[in-house]
């Protein structure tokens, strides 16, 4: 099928949950409200004519101050049996950073939504092992967020690094650093 | 405590002596340079500085510094740690066409059985404390060299997830600049640290 067709067909099957059709270029995305985004999936994946049945990525957006809602969620859906492609966009507001796991339909999804959690914070509910894949487990903040500084926020450093950090100013009282001082006495 | 002025020590091979040492020691000196006085130390000639030799006695005088420089120097082992693109260049350094075997540098997949540590590529914070359980892990002497831009000073990749610099956390030897430093850049560096490594001093004592 092609992918027009596709999305005017998601868009009548889920009317109120689809909020728009965008194309460009070629490349066919439908925007969608987040609430019920297991079940379209789970339609695209099961519907015969659809067949979905691989998911090529997954992938989180930050648009601070160029859109009302803040994050979507990005998936590219590919089915290898009608070799036909799709974007899904839903929408994660800023203020309710939730949205459910895909990952008992695509099981390559996991890591996806990890990252997704690392880079953004946005929360996958029903993922089975929903812990940073990326950053340190102890790191703070969510690095690939607009406002988040490029160097770290100021006057904060992991723990890690303190501690290795540490250890190095102590190498020189080891006699480590430079190996030869001279004879002590 | 100034520089103590290192004792000449005698090395001395088992071929020699199994007899009289005394004539088997004037009959070689005999044959010692010419219009030189007759003496003992006259008879020693100095291949290179600081390393005298009793020609025909098997015999080379000279300090423990040198000996035990020279033993470290010939056969540096780096461990075989990548971290990034710089691993692609040091493999590279490894294989036959650059040939670092031939300056007794084999890589050693241990800590444990390793003299030198190149990091290779980026450190990454999270990767860091483990850059630096490897550097712990191995024997002294051991000795670092930061390969490639990143590993020295962080590189373009001024961010929130990479390390400014292995030396913030390691004791670094040798810098080695590049992006990727290139086969014979790192063998320059090696070549370097081999020098560093002869110039040392009194590093086989327990005073350190």
């Amino acid at each position: 099928m092609e992918a027009r067709e596709i999305a005017e067909a998601i868009k009548e099957r889920f009317q109120l949950e689809v909020k728009d059709i965008q194309e460009f270029r070629g490349q066919v995305s439908v925007i969608i409200k987040k609430e019920r985004i297991h079940e379209i999936m789970k339609y695209l994946y099961d519907t015969a004519e659809f067949c979905f049945d691989y998911l090529q990525d997954l992938c989180g957006v930050d648009y601070l101050d160029k859109k009302e809602k803040r994050f979507e969620i990005v998936y590219h859906l590919y089915s290898f049996r009608h070799r036909h492609m799709i974007r899904i966009k839903a929408e994660v507001p800023e203020d309710d950073m939730f949205i459910n796991s895909v990952v008992c339909i695509w099981a390559g999804a996991n890591w996806h939504e990890r990252e997704a959690y690392d880079m953004y914070g946005i929360v996958f509910k029903g993922h089975p092992d929903l812990r940073r894949i990326l950053m340190p487990e102890d790191w703070e903040g969510f690095p690939l967020r607009k406002d988040y500084p490029l160097r770290g926020p100021e006057g904060w450093e992991w723990k890690g690094i303190k501690e290795i950090e540490e250890l190095h100013t102590h190498d020189d009282e080891r006699g480590i650093k430079t190996g030869f001082k001279g004879s002590r006495d | 405590m100034g520089v103590r002025k290192s004792k000449e020590l005698r090395v001395t091979s088992y071929e020699l002596g199994n007899k009289d040492k005394n004539t088997e020691y004037s009959r070689l000196r005999r044959p010692a340079v010419a219009g030189t006085q007759n003496t003992d130390t006259a008879s020693l000639i100095e291949v290179e500085e600081g390393i005298k030799i009793i020609p025909g006695a098997n015999t080379i005088i000279t300090t423990l510094d040198k000996v035990v420089n020279w033993g470290r120097k010939s056969a540096l082992w780096p461990m075989t740690f990548g971290l990034a693109c710089c691993a692609i260049e040091m493999m590279t350094t490894g294989s036959s066409y650059y040939d670092l075997d031939r300056f007794g540098i084999i890589f050693r997949a241990s800590p444990r059985q390793s003299d030198a540590i190149i990091v290779a590529g980026t450190v990454t914070k999270k990767m860091a404390p483990v850059v630096r359980r490897v550097y712990d892990q191995m024997p002294e002497p051991r000795y670092v060299i930061a390969m490639g831009s990143c590993a020295s000073s962080g590189g373009i990749f001024d961010t929130y997830s990479v390390v400014q610099g292995c030396d913030s956390f390691l004791p670094v030897d040798v810098y080695i600049p590049g992006c990727p430093p290139r086969p014979e850049a790192l063998i320059e560096g090696l070549l370097k640290l081999q020098k560093k490594i002869s110039q040392e001093k009194l590093r086989w004592s327990r005073w350190r």
